[in-house]
């Protein structure tokens, strides 16, 4: 009982405070709003890039190609092989008449060459195309696979793929890092202004100390406090997602610069991620007053 | 039985500067003393050690039963709500109201709104300022605010009302008006006063106990007496 009445006058004060100090808070809050601005749209590009290389990664696909003169059998055994393997994720049989089936529709000049080929003298290749379950290790797979008897060659696009590989993975661990480092930045920004409105203070809870208010009692109007500069710091940002990525989103009709890249749907996503801006603002507003007042309830 | 123990105590402070040298004293319950001394005898950090503002370098000091000197500083809010502290320079909140301010101790407590309001106005009336409850500090004379401090310090009925030269900031007569209330709330609810000052005059006056200080030791420790004693 007598704490939740110490947390409602709490919550009572820490309104209070804000307004009464309003010059201060101010000060507080645009330096919430600034840095979350920056963490929000790094949130947005990394879950961009992050779904980008997901959709990319499950187009790759490696393609066997088979010898010519093989037999149903050994193309059985061959599947068996490669379904053997770890990585291998499922694997689909085009014959060499599929192949020429599907090159014909493609153009009107292998339609024509083609036409005239039966199945006997086809000289076509059956192939196997395989999806694999971990991307990075595409490499080793299709190695492992090309050892396999009757099989004649394996692509994967290799060289281009490699690249992109490598060039997904530093992004994702670059806009990680960002996200990360500005975080910490906020933290320390905010620690420092908040700081500064409770320097001014000082007074209050040196004499709160000397009735005899509990370490508690001091603390969480201070605390609740900083939850309130940081969700009132976090409304621009949050106004900014949502209209802002809608905007862009419909701007360029749902695909950045081609085809190949398409931007994470608006809905439920930018909910999602003023979901996380709001809690970091609150999260860090909470750490920045906590780690401030700390200093003056030591005797 | 004692309410008040000191053995043996020493102070030091961080600069090298020893305050205190092995004192040992004891202050029985519903008793009014007057800690006296010139500048730098040690009066000061007396109080002091006694609401555990400052630790002891070395000895005991047992204040209603708590050693102050092993008590952390998590639990020393325990301590402060069983006892008033009043200061020289008031140390009101000045964005608040006379009310407001005493109820500030109450409210720190976490106790019921009526049970506030009630002791509020209770303390307020016990040292003569019930008229002013709705006036700011600034708005108010020195002895004014010495007595909102009083008041704020004896809402929650503390056993010990540490009083550190409560009178130094204030023209003879309105310290006369101060060591009055103060020597009321003594008699009508029995707590315990510890005031240090240099004021001759009071003390002379109110012939009480009397415990003198001098470079940091313990020059006397009377029953009832003056200052020339």
């Amino acid at each position: 009982m007598k704490f939740f009445r110490t947390l409602r006058r709490s919550i009572r004060d820490a309104f209070k405070s804000v307004f009464r100090n309003f010059s201060l808070s101010l000060a507080s809050i645009s330096c919430i709003t600034i840095t979350l601005l920056i963490v929000a749209v790094s949130i947005l590009v990394t879950f961009n890039v992050q779904n980008f290389t997901t959709k990319m990664e499950q187009d790759l696909t490696i393609v066997v190609f088979l010898n010519n003169d093989i037999t149903e059998e050994q193309i059985e055994n061959v599947q068996k092989e490669i379904t053997s393997i770890d990585n291998v994720d499922s694997i689909s049989f085009q014959s060499k008449t599929a192949v020429k089936e599907e090159m014909r529709k493609e153009s009107d000049i292998f339609n024509e060459v083609m036409s005239t080929w039966d199945e006997e003298d086809n000289p076509l290749k059956d192939t196997f195309q395989i999806k694999v379950k971990d991307v990075e290790l595409i490499h080793d797979t299709a190695q492992a696979i090309e050892k396999i008897d009757q099989v004649s060659i394996v692509r994967y696009g290799e060289g281009m793929v490699d690249q992109l590989i490598i060039a997904f993975e530093s992004a994702q661990k670059i806009s990680y890092g960002v996200v990360i480092a500005l975080v910490i930045v906020t933290i320390f920004l905010i620690i420092n202004t908040i700081k500064l409105t409770i320097f001014s203070r000082k007074r209050e809870i040196s004499i709160m100390r000397l009735v005899g208010a509990s370490n508690f009692t001091i603390k969480t109007p201070f605390i609740i406090e900083g939850m309130v500069l940081g969700l009132l710091g976090s409304i621009i940002p949050v106004l900014a997602i949502c209209f802002g990525y809608v905007a862009l989103y419909n701007h360029f009709g749902g695909y950045l610069l081609t085809q190949m890249i398409e931007l994470i749907q608006p809905e439920p996503f930018i909910y999602m991620v003023s979901g996380i801006v709001v809690v970091i603002g609150m999260l860090v507003g909470m750490i920045g007053s906590a780690s401030a007042v700390r200093k003056y309830l030591k005797v | 039985m004692d309410f008040i123990r000191l053995k043996n105590v020493n102070k030091q402070y961080k600069n090298g500067v020893t305050a205190i040298y092995d004192l040992t004293l004891s202050i029985t319950k519903g008793s009014f003393v007057f800690v006296i001394g010139g500048s730098g005898s040690g009066k000061s950090t007396f109080i002091k050690m006694l609401y555990r503002e400052e630790k002891p370098s070395s000895g005991e000091i047992i204040v209603g039963g708590v050693n102050v000197a092993k008590l952390r500083n998590k639990k020393v809010y325990k301590l402060r709500r069983r006892l008033g502290i009043v200061f020289q320079d008031y140390r009101l909140l000045p964005k608040l109201t006379v009310y407001e301010n005493v109820a500030f101790t109450m409210e720190s407590l976490g106790a019921k709104k009526d049970e506030t309001r009630k002791k509020t106005l209770k303390a307020l009336e016990l040292v003569g300022l019930k008229h002013k409850i709705h006036n700011y500090p600034d708005q108010l004379s020195g002895g004014e605010q010495q007595r909102v401090a009083i008041a704020r310090a004896i809402v929650n009925e503390p056993k010990l009302l540490l009083c550190d030269e409560p009178t130094g900031n204030l023209d003879p007569d309105m310290s006369m008006e101060i060591v009055n209330v103060l020597d009321e709330i003594n008699k009508t609810c029995g707590t315990t006063i510890i005031m240090a000052t240099h004021d001759r005059d009071i003390v002379n006056k109110m012939q009480k106990e009397v415990v003198v200080l001098k470079d940091g030791r313990l020059l006397k420790h009377i029953e009832k007496g003056g200052y020339e004693e």
